[in-house]
Order: C-alpha cells, then structure tokens, then sequence
C-alpha cells in the first residue's frame, strides 16, 4: 500500500486553474468592494482594506492549490487508494468488491473546465470517498472500471 | 385468513392493539361519558366523533393490508388511496424479531418485525399476527432466508440452548448504578432535601419538571422493561434472544451478520467487574444532521455481567477474537491524558479489537470480513506526535473500529495487513 511503488494519480491540472481562479475572483471582488466601502473615509483606508484583501487572496492561493495538489488515487489490483488532506491528512482504502454504486457528478463550473467528480459509496456511511476534478473521459473510465470490478469482486455484507 | 392467491391478512384486532396506548386514553375519555348517562352527551359529540373516524381508518388501513411469501421474497401490500407493494427480499434479512407490547398480550397476538440490511436498510412490519402462528412462521422465513428455498412445513424441533439469563436483582442494581440511575437518584435526594428545608420550593419544582420526571422515568423503566430476564440461547439458525416484563420481545441473530460486538464498561461497574455487551447489525446508518438517535439501535445481548460471561458471549459472534494488548505509545498522554490508560488494539487473521474510553472503557470487536472499507487519518496535532489514526469501517449501524493514536509507523503497517487480511477473510467460505 505504502509500497513506494505505488502509482499515484491526480486530478486534472485544470481542477488546479479552477479552484484558484474561484479564491482569485472572491478576492478580487472583496477587495473591490472594500475599497468603494471605505473611500468615503479616506482613500489611505480604502487601500489598506484592498490590500489586506489582496493578501489574504494570496494567501488563500497557496492553501487552495496545496490542498489540490494533495488529492491521489491509485487503482490497485483489489482495492482503491484516495488521498486528500494537508492539515487533516487521509488516505482511504476501498475494496471494490466493497463498493454499492459510483457516481459521476459535475457541476456547471465544473463542467465548463470539462471536469467531473466521482463518488464511491459502500455499505459504510463513513467510508464515503471522492476524487474531484477528474477530466470528463477519464471520470467514465474510472467509473466503468470500478463498476466491472465491482462486479467480478462483489461480496455480501 | 387466506385468499386464492396466498394473500393473508393480520389479524382483526390489529387496529385496536396499533391504537395501543391511544385506545387506552380514548375508553378514559368515555367512561365518564357512559357514566354521566345520555344527559349531556351532546358536549362529548366531537370527542366521540373523532374516535369513531380514528377507529374507521384504523379498520380501513387493516382492512387494505395483505401480506404473502412470494419465492423468496415478503411481500406486503397497503394504503387505500396511495397503495404501497413492498417487496422484501429474505436473503437480506439479517434478524427477526418478535414484539409483543403488553396490550397484545392481552389479546394474543404479536408483532413480527424483520430487520433489512442495505444502505436504505428498512423493517417489514407484520403487525399483529396470531401468536401462536408467529412462532412457526419466523422459523419458515429463517429458514427461506438462509436456503432461498421453499420447505413450507418441515415439522423439525430446533433444539437450542440457554447460554445466560440476567438476574433481575443485578439488572435493578445495575440500573441504579448507571449513568442515567445516578442522575436521577440524585436529582430524587436533592428534592427530598429542598422538601425538608423549603417545602414550597420543592413543590414548585416537581410541578414545573413533572414532563422531565415523566420521560426519565420513562426512559429508565423501558431500559428495565426491555432487558427484563434476557436470556441468550444458540440455536442452528442463530443467536436467540428473549427479553420482557410487560411487552415481550424475541429476537434472532443470524450467524454472520453481526457487524461489530461492543462491551461498555462504566466507571462504578468496574469497580464491580461488571460489563455491558452489545452487537451491531447492518441497516440504516446515521446520517449527516440526524444526531445520536441511531445510538439506541444497538442490541444489548448481556445488558450487565461478568467479563468472562461476556467474553464467553463474544466468542459465539466473533470466533477466535483478539485480545487489546497493543497498548499505546507513551507521548500519546501529551495528546489525550484521559483516553491514554486505555487506548489499545489488537488482532487476530480474522478479527480487529480497538479499546478507548475517558471515564468508561469500551471495547470495540469488528470481524475483518466485514470491514467495508479502511482510512487512514493524520491530524495537526497527530503529525507534531507522529501518530496516526487507523479507522476500520463496518456497515453497521453506530459501531466501527478505530486505532486511535498509533505510531506512524505501526500504524501504516497496521492499515496494508489489515487490508490483506480483510482481502483474505471476504473470500473465505463463511
């Protein structure tokens, strides 16, 4: 498992471009924002409010892209792999006999980037396990791979 | 009771015994009517009203109920406006119960209860059947469930034997020991005290908190009321388990369906070498926003014993379980003073143990096959310690295993065996 050969995968670059672009335009827009708020003031103040949003935009990129950067999955003879997680660290172990159903969701951000995300639910509430951003084709391909093994796998609860 | 297609109806006084605790209050609010005479009867003419519709759609509902034994499947068929078929398919039944509240006793029937596993995990209610066809019929559907074939009448006796009965001396002191017995004798000593310093003041409290004292009286009485001379037996079929004063109940386990064994020991009981031991079976699980509620749902097997009654117990559900004795490592009293005299884990080929605890110790059994899925969890506060937490997850309804705490190293190690042995013990026979 944490055999150093493992295959790691990762999401598509372009989850990457999404999530930051998301914090980027919040940012900017906040910053805007305080800075019309606060020009009735002083312009001094209405800069620094911009600024700090600025920072903290910043700021939110770099948390953004590690916690992107962090996502994995390895498809494994029996079982798949998901990591996630900076400051919560987590690594999931799904047999795919385990899993009851996938499902392929996008939303309509998701969806202009061509991205989509693929869900495997088990009989366990808790094992619920995700991979975001995966690009479109390779979203099917991973959900009809998991739903044959599943199948030639299944065991009973 | 049985039409040309093997459609079957529950028995007539259903509706009454449904109304149960409702009916009782309707014959308190007409009693005095009847008393009265025709006096003044037209006060009570929405009073009797509303009972005769309540009783008109509690016939109707019986009367639009049907049930029947299709192949290998349930089937129950209600509703008069909106009718409902529901299909419920025997294979993935994982216990049967038999209820019988105190008003059905009365009138001889009883309730048979089938638990569904699955993520939707519902219950086939068959409420009120004859009681004495209740017995043979949950026998044909055990034996439907594990054969998935049709024996409409083997006259076969399962013998089974009685492996404990709880003495009702030890289930009252247990109860007076326990959490919720301590809270209310104590809630009892200081009103007894307020009555002698200041009787208006105690007055004043047991008139503004009657609802509260009501519902923990409740709540204690049905907890005495449930596990009231519970008794344990092993037959081929199962686990049975027998258990009431008023309402009874009979319950079994089907081998292999247990999904986690739990055995709670609290604070005082400790002191007295007692435990609590309860298992876990597939169905319905806690989802986000629904709180505690499915807490309840665990089944209390031996609801206070011996260590070594319940280990004995443990051995007819998990065969060949482990024994806690990975103790923790020491920097983990950093992290959690309280948890760390507890924390441990340990394992066999086929079974996982974890223990934790603050106040009370609780001893988590999680058989490998059954293990759904594993993670693996690294906190902030974990990474400064190196340590780890090692989750096993079971399709029950409240329990999995949790290696909390581990070595980073050891835990990592722990998660690729357990993985293998979990590959290896789903494909055994079972």
């Amino acid at each position: 498992m944490l055999e150093p050969d493992t295959a790691w995968r990762t999401p598509s670059p372009r989850l990457l471009t999404l999530r930051r672009l998301e914090v980027g335009v919040v940012a900017l827009l906040l910053s805007a924002g305080l800075f019309a708020l606060f020009l009735s003031r002083s312009v001094a103040a209405a800069a620094i409010a911009a600024a700090a949003a600025l920072v903290a935009g910043a700021v939110g990129e770099v948390v953004v892209s590690r916690r992107v950067r962090s996502w994995g999955y390895a498809e494994r003879e029996e079982d798949l792999l998901v990591r996630r997680g900076v400051l919560f660290f987590r690594m999931s172990v799904i047999p795919y006999g385990r899993m009851q159903f996938i499902d392929v969701s996008a939303g309509p951000l998701e969806r202009a980037f061509g991205l989509a995300t693929v869900r495997m639910h088990t009989a366990a509430a808790a094992s619920d396990a995700r991979i975001p951003g995966l690009a479109a084709d390779e979203a099917s391909r991973v959900r009809d791979r998991l739903a044959e093994l599943g199948e030639s796998l299944a065991a009973g609860l | 009771m049985t039409d040309r297609d093997g459609w079957r109806r529950l028995h007539p006084v259903s509706p009454v015994v449904r109304a149960g605790r409702a009916a009782i209050a309707i014959f308190i609010v007409l009693i005095p009517i009847a008393l009265r005479g025709g006096g003044n009867l037209s006060d009570s003419y929405i009073q009797i009203g509303v009972v005769g519709v309540l009783a008109a759609l509690g016939f109707v509902n019986w009367l639009v109920t049907r049930w029947r034994i299709d192949g290998d499947d349930l089937r129950i068929e209600t509703g008069l406006i909106r009718r409902q078929s529901l299909r419920f398919p025997l294979a993935q039944v994982q216990a049967i119960d038999i209820v019988q509240p105190g008003l059905a006793r009365i009138f001889r029937v009883a309730e048979l209860r089938l638990r569904m596993g699955g993520a939707t995990g519902g219950t086939a209610r068959l409420a009120y059947l004859p009681q004495q066809e209740v017995e043979p019929l949950r026998a044909q559907l055990l034996r439907l469930a594990t054969n998935g074939e049709a024996e409409p009448h083997e006259p076969e006796e399962i013998e089974e034997r009685v492996l404990t009965t709880v003495p009702t001396l030890q289930l009252v002191a247990s109860i007076f020991v326990s959490d919720v017995g301590i809270v209310v004798e104590l809630v009892f000593v200081a009103l007894v005290l307020t009555a002698f310093l200041a009787p208006e003041a105690a007055a004043g409290i047991v008139g503004g908190g009657a609802a509260e004292l009501i519902a923990v009286a409740t709540l204690v009485w049905r907890r005495f009321n449930q596990e009231y001379k519970l008794t344990v037996a092993a037959a081929p079929d199962g686990l049975r388990l027998r258990s009431g004063l008023v309402a009874l109940n009979a319950e079994t386990i089907r081998p292999g369906r247990v999904q986690a064994v739990r055995l709670v020991e609290p604070f005082i009981w400790r002191r007295l070498g007692w435990c609590r031991l309860e298992v876990d079976l597939a169905g319905r699980q806690k989802r986000k926003g629904e709180g505690e509620a499915s807490r309840g749902q665990l089944r209390a097997l031996l609801p206070v014993g011996s260590r070594a009654l319940a280990l004995e117990l443990l051995d007819h559900l998990v065969p060949d379980a482990p024994s806690p004795d990975r103790r923790a490592p020491r920097r983990v009293a950093w992290k959690s003073p309280l948890r760390y005299r507890f924390l441990a884990w340990g394992r066999t080929d086929t079974a996982v143990v974890t223990m934790t605890g603050r106040v009370r110790r609780v001893t988590v059994w999680v058989p490998l096959e059954k293990a759904q899925s594993l993670r693996l969890v690294e906190g902030p506060l974990q990474r400064r310690l190196r340590l780890v937490t090692v989750h096993v997850d079971t399709a029950g309804r409240a329990l999995h295993a949790a290696l909390r705490d581990r070595d980073r190293d050891e835990g990592r190690e722990a998660l690729s065996e357990l993985v293998g042995l979990a590959q290896t013990a789903r494909r055994a026979p079972p």
